[in-house]
């Protein structure tokens, strides 16, 4: 079967519980997006990993390149104080 | 001794597990072989769904009769004669995918009105294992139907191959209606339902998904195959069981 067979890929997003972020979980191959739901589905949700699911045709996401990193991320080198650290926070708090 | 009531009440779980194992057999089939990985993966997790509700249904069962009986004396220690699912499930597949998808479509619709009503059951067990069954029948059926309206309406050949296939198992639909002494006998004590109820929603079920998929349901079919009820089956059946039973008769006591 060459590629021009293959069906086109689907990214596969699960939420973990109501309220979390949905995580990428990897990738299937459907036909379209009502089966790529059913597939990611089968796929990642059979141990109870999610409790909702995204399905995104995984052409219509734009990634930025490996040329654009270092205009992209190395001026936030030398900027720590974007980061959240100094605060004091309570004990127990799991996540900001 | 057990009552008429119980010996009645086991042929009826007896029934629904023999049908949901060997059409889990049937399936099981694919793993490995399935057309793409993610269908794979898809019918092996359906297989599985049946399995369980196969072992609740023959847990249950065992449990009614006493005598040291267990789910896998149910699976691997009957005979041809003594299994009861209808003849439908049994059919071989042949590596024909929209088969396969037919047959998980139109015994699923029937598979959920059943658990539906079952759900109502005065048996409390009965209705706890129809609540847990009819979750994973409501995936099945969306699961084949999604893909019988994609054979359907697609090309010419998937077309023609999936409407081979309804031609072909439409003479093993009468039989999931069928129904005898032991139903009525559970239907007058409210454990069990009349299948005769379900039979035009189920044809609506079906009939719209056909719609969508350009099938038609074949006119003027006069011959409908029975004989689960009786333990007669099709050819086909011996050489299933052959495969599904050698090991644990070779090996009695072979364990995980």
């Amino acid at each position: 079967m060459d590629s021009n067979h293959q069906w086109p890929t689907w990214e596969v997003f699960t939420q973990k519980k109501q309220g979390a972020a949905h995580e990428h979980a990897g990738s299937v191959h459907a036909p379209d997006g009502e089966i790529a739901l059913l597939n990611a589905r089968d796929v990642y949700s059979r141990r109870q990993e999610g409790v909702n699911i995204w399905v995104v045709p995984s052409a219509a996401i734009i990634a930025s390149s490996p040329e654009d990193s270092g205009s992209f991320f190395d001026p936030a080198n030398d900027k720590m104080y974007r980061s959240p650290n100094f605060f004091k926070t309570a004990d127990g708090l799991k996540q900001i | 001794m057990m009552t008429d009531l119980n010996k009645a009440l086991v042929e009826f779980c007896l029934r629904i597990a023999d049908n949901s194992l060997i059409h889990a057999q049937r399936i099981s089939e694919w793993t490995g072989h399935g057309p793409i990985l993610e269908e794979d993966i898809a019918m092996s997790n359906v297989a599985l769904d049946l399995i369980g509700q196969a072992r609740g249904f023959y847990t249950y069962a065992a449990q009614l009769e006493g005598n040291g009986k267990t789910e896998d004396v149910y699976a691997f220690h009957r005979g041809e004669r003594e299994f009861r699912n209808k003849l439908m499930v049994e059919q071989p597949d042949n590596k024909d995918f929209g088969f396969t998808m037919m047959k998980l479509f139109l015994n699923g619709c029937f598979d959920y009105l059943m658990f539906r009503d079952l759900m109502k059951s005065t048996d409390e067990t009965i209705s706890g294992l129809a609540a847990k069954s009819i979750k994973e029948v409501t995936y099945h059926v969306r699961h084949a139907g999604e893909w019988v309206v994609r054979l359907g309406d697609g090309t010419p050949e998937s077309h023609q191959r999936i409407q081979n296939s309804l031609n072909e198992l439409w003479s093993f639909t009468n039989e999931l209606f069928e129904q005898d002494s032991i139903d009525t006998l559970l239907i007058s004590n409210g454990i069990a339902f009349d299948k005769e109820n379900v039979r035009n929603e189920w044809t609506k079920m079906v009939t719209e998904i056909f719609a969508k998929a350009t099938l038609s349901i074949p006119e003027n079919t006069n011959y409908f195959a029975t004989g689960g009820l009786k333990g007669v089956h099709s050819e086909h059946f011996g050489f299933l069981l052959a495969e599904m039973q050698y090991l644990p008769r070779m090996y009695p006591d072979a364990v995980w």
